[in-house]
């Protein structure tokens, strides 16, 4: 069988596509969750639960943004170099933060 | 067969010829590690507001409440989902693709696109009501209110325009996109089915490097799409979500 056909198992081993491995039943999957979250933050913030409506709408932004970066963005198949580099830039965001808050708190 | 063996090996006896259309194995990795990088910079921009965001609504909590009741959940939640949705049919055009279905892989990154669009129609929308009101940076009725106030409609009129900048920026990338994937007589658009004989001819195996480069182009624009996407799910319940 020639190797470039679809079903011969070398084209199954090609190195870059992984994700061609994720159904797209699986997309549809990932989808559904986030339309829920989205349900869930919209509704969280209705009841006004004060200081903690505003914990709780950054958590679930924060569900949904690691469900967007790693499945649609594929990121849980890149290589550990991709999600490495991710961790450096929010880490520089997180400094950047940190430190602006402190100067602000103790201006 | 060995797992080195990948899809831009040289089919058997057309080795010497290989340099043809064989792609360095690397290179879609490298593209998608520099499409990151460039998201980086994205992600430290729209941090960057973030960050002023959190410091103005830790000094103005309350006028920040107050204002945000002004801006419509029902349209924010909309184009939540508009979103949501467009990321959805911009991975599948991605995944199709690389099955091979070119036409269902053009039409979902037409619909990527009209999905965006009507992310900025609602937008319009929104924007101009709030320009009805009065509710714009420096404005008679504006300037009245407090300076917590402004500072959030100042916030929401950067963060929601350089957002609204990007989709538009990623509607371009992928109107481009489309236009590469169209169908076109000759080699530039083949279907699978004809996997093995595009390989058996030098020109055909230009056609193949050609369909390596659509597809490592769509899943560049895709990560972008995504990205924008990302942005708006923080952007959603800091402004929308806080009255």
């Amino acid at each position: 069988m020639d190797r470039n056909h679809p079903q011969s198992p070398g084209f199954v081993t090609k190195p870059v596509a992984q994700d061609g491995s994720q159904s797209a039943a699986s997309h549809v999957m990932v989808w559904v969750a986030l339309v829920m979250l989205t349900g869930l933050t919209v509704t969280v913030a209705g009841l006004h639960l004060g200081a903690a409506s505003i914990l709780v709408a950054i958590a679930v932004a924060a569900v949904k943004g690691t469900l967007v970066l790693s499945r649609f963005m594929h990121l849980a198949q890149e290589p550990p170099v991709f999600k490495v580099m991710l961790g450096v830039a929010i880490s520089i965001l997180v400094v950047i933060m940190v430190f602006t808050f402190v100067d602000v708190a103790f201006r | 067969m060995s797992s080195a063996v990948h899809k831009y090996a040289a089919p058997p006896g057309k080795a010497l010829s290989a340099h043809k259309y064989a792609a360095p194995p690397g290179k879609a990795l490298t593209a998608r590690m520099g499409m990151w990088l460039f998201l980086f910079t994205e992600l430290i921009l729209f941090g960057g507001l973030f960050l002023l965001y959190a410091v103005y609504r830790t000094q103005f909590s309350e006028d920040f409440h107050y204002a945000a009741g002004g801006l419509d959940t029902g349209t924010g939640t909309a184009n939540t989902l508009i979103l949501l949705t467009s990321s959805l049919t911009m991975v599948l055009s991605i995944a199709f693709l690389k099955q091979g279905r070119r036409q269902a892989s053009l039409g979902l990154v037409l619909a990527t696109m009209a999905l965006g669009a009507a992310f900025m129609v609602n937008k319009v929308f929104e924007w101009t009501a709030k320009f009805e009101h009065g509710l714009y940076p420096s404005s008679d009725i504006l300037v009245e209110h407090t300076p917590g106030e402004n500072m959030f409609y100042g916030m929401y009129y950067t963060v929601t325009g350089l957002h609204g900048i990007h989709v538009l920026a990623g509607i371009a990338v992928l109107g481009w996109m489309a236009w590469t994937m169209l169908p076109v007589p000759g080699p530039r658009m083949e279907s699978s089915e004809d996997g093995k004989a595009r390989t058996e001819s030098g020109e055909d195996g230009d056609a193949r490097m050609r369909s390596e480069v659509v597809e490592r182009k769509l899943e560049n624009a895709g990560l972008y799409w995504h990205l924008v996407d990302v942005i708006w799910i923080f952007v959603f319940p800091l402004f929308y979500l806080i009255s």
